[in-house]
């Protein structure tokens, strides 16, 4: 990693020629809600006036930009009694601005998922490539959780990462690629000065925490809870609708279907992000459902984010961004599933009479 | 038609309106592009908004609209004995649709609302599967002309038929659109069955629940939700009731 810092308005210079000569994606309000805040999204930009370099948070991941919602996988054409299969893993160039800690995590994890397994996705490596993520740190909002998975902080997965240190951006830039970019725009070695504005900076981050979720020993405790009533507490609330999974920067599970063309000449395979909260996700061919009950799908994502993937891969896949917790109608959020879940251990461990005394 | 060593019939099609306003069938002479190929694939028996073309052998039977009057109740029966295959096409044949607001005024004055002197003789609304078993429904006002692409493209080479189970909220997040919730709301979205795009949502509209309820919906909770926001009952009232395709739920509600 190299450091230099920015004055802001040649940041703003830098930024300004990056999005005018790429394809490019930042955050922007694009609605204010009842209580007259602003809403903010991961939204195609042309110009640096387009970016809201302040924004809090955008209400849907930037995940879609390396997994599309809906994604074609491969086109087939038909000749006579046979049939050719075309697949493309070509990406365009993208550069993405603004992405939070949370976010870049969120793209760790899903290289590990996706990149790092048995059975990489072409696909989703194509497009990794080929975008360019420039991060960029923030105070949390009061509902965040980050920290509580050290997703807070992020040292690797992005090209170039900016902290405002006030009157400067201060920059880790982790690509050859953001370097030579760099190279035309002034930027200086990081003073004594502004290293110590950078400590405060992470200092200031970090304490301004005021959600903390206990996640550790999650995936013992989720196992020892499978059959608690906390889950058909909350599943009575669940609405089924699949938000959750769809703003969720790491769920990737997804459906695929086949189609023919309308000309009968071709078909296509498609694959679509879809949920365990959706009530057909677990159904098998003959129709049986593997878990009709809200509760039930509703704990399965909880297992996958917490339980599932921290015992194969040791780390659980929820990176505390809370858009879940944000997005439900219903109010179902992680800090107070989880929560849930210990007091019930908790508060069953009172009635537990003591064990004898040894003799 | 062959194709992959196969062979494929066209569908001996008719296409029937009963109270409605012909939008659905409309759609079916939409989306120029695919046209002649989606025509390919279809022998058309009786359809009169795109030919003058006439003939009682069809297998598969488009029916539009609800049934309002006692001669659409024997035209009907009718229809039902020749189809092989009878579709409740749209969001009126399915579930009674916008026709169905009559339903909740007496018979006696509604025919003077709107017939004054020259009254005519009328039944209370009913969906098409009050009166005949109905094979396959596809719901929407209007109906999704890429949704009957899709089905019309199934049944001619023998694949199982399928509609969306989850709800508009899926397809709406898909397009990054802002909940209408928090912008205050009521949307429909969350208990309406999706395959629509959520084209009335990412035009800022609410869902409206042409599209009858998603599969196995959490009804309770989502009146609970709407409660608890301190949103409009009467808005609330409105919205469910506005294609009638939540009979079935507001039924239950005690």
């Amino acid at each position: 990693m190299i450091y230099k810092v920015i004055s802001k308005s040649e940041f703003r210079k830098f930024i300004d020629a990056l999005v005018r000569q790429n394809t490019s994606f930042g955050p922007r309000q694009v609605d204010r809600n009842t209580a007259d805040e602003p809403i903010y999204q991961f939204m195609p930009v042309s110009s640096v006036d387009d970016i809201e370099f302040d924004y809090t948070l955008t209400t849907s991941s930037a995940k879609h930009f390396f997994l599309p919602f809906r994604d074609q996988l491969s086109r087939f054409s038909f000749q006579n009694s046979d049939f050719e299969q075309h697949v493309a893993y070509e990406a365009d160039p993208v550069v993405l601005i603004g992405l939070r800690p949370c976010d870049i995590s969120a793209l760790n994890i899903l290289d590990d998922v996706l990149l790092n397994g048995r059975y990489p996705s072409p696909y989703y490596l194509a497009k990794r490539k080929n975008t360019f993520v420039i991060g960029m740190d923030h105070l949390p909002l009061p509902d965040c959780f980050c920290k509580s998975l050290a997703h807070h902080t992020v040292s690797t997965g992005f090209n170039l990462f900016c902290s405002d240190i006030g009157e400067k951006y201060y920059l880790s830039i982790n690509s050859s690629k953001a370097f030579t970019y760099l190279e035309e725009f002034q930027t200086e070695e990081p003073s004594c000065e502004d290293n110590c504005l950078m400590t405060r900076r992470r200092k200031l981050i970090s304490e301004s925490f005021r959600t903390e979720v206990d996640v550790t020993s999650l995936p013992s405790i989720l196992d020892i809870e499978f059959e608690s009533p906390v889950w058909d507490k909350w599943g009575a609330k669940c609405l089924n609708c699949g938000t959750c999974a769809m703003v969720c920067p790491t769920c990737y599970c997804y459906s695929v279907d086949e189609h023919f063309d309308i000309d009968l000449k071709g078909a296509s395979r498609n694959r679509q992000l879809y949920s365990c909260n959706l009530v057909d996700f677990a159904v098998v061919a003959g129709g049986h459902n593997f878990r009709p009950k809200n509760g039930d799908r509703l704990k399965y994502r909880y297992y996958h984010q917490h339980r599932g993937f921290a015992e194969n891969a040791n780390q659980q896949i929820c990176v505390g961004c809370n858009r879940c917790g944000r997005a439900c109608l219903t109010g179902i959020n992680p800090k107070a599933v989880i929560n849930d879940l210990r007091m019930e251990k908790e508060s069953c461990m009172t009635c537990v009479s003591p064990s004898p005394d040894r003799t | 038609m062959n194709q992959q060593g196969m062979h494929f019939e066209k569908l001996k099609i008719a296409s029937f309106d009963f109270t409605c306003c012909e939008g659905c069938q409309l759609q079916l002479a939409n989306n120029e592009s695919s046209l002649p190929a989606f025509f390919e694939l279809l022998d058309v028996h009786a359809f009169r908004e795109i030919s003058s073309e006439k003939h009682d052998d069809y297998d598969i039977a488009l029916v539009e609209g609800s049934i309002s009057r006692s001669d659409e109740i024997d035209r009907l029966l009718a229809i039902r004995k020749q189809a092989k295959i009878l579709v409740a096409f749209g969001t009126c044949a399915c579930f009674g649709g916008v026709n169905s607001l009559k339903n909740r005024i007496p018979i006696e004055e509604s025919v003077v609302e709107v017939y004054g002197e020259l009254q005519v003789e009328t039944l209370p609304v009913r969906k098409i599967s009050d009166i005949v078993q109905v094979d396959i429904s596809i719901p929407g006002c209007p109906v999704a002309k890429e949704e009957v692409e899709r089905i019309v493209v199934s049944l001619v080479t023998g694949s199982k038929v399928n509609l969306p189970k989850y709800p508009v909220c899926v397809e709406c997040k898909q397009q990054i659109n802002t909940c209408l919730f928090d912008l205050g709301e009521i949307c429909l979205g969350s208990i309406t069955r999706a395959g629509c795009s959520a084209v009335c949502t990412s035009g800022k509209t609410p869902c409206l629940g042409c599209r009858g309820p998603a599969e196995d919906i959490n009804f309770p909770a989502f009146m609970e939700m709407v409660r608890e926001r301190g949103l409009s009952e009467s808005d609330l009232r409105e919205k469910l009731d506005f294609h009638n395709a939540f009979e079935t739920y507001r039924n239950d509600e005690t």
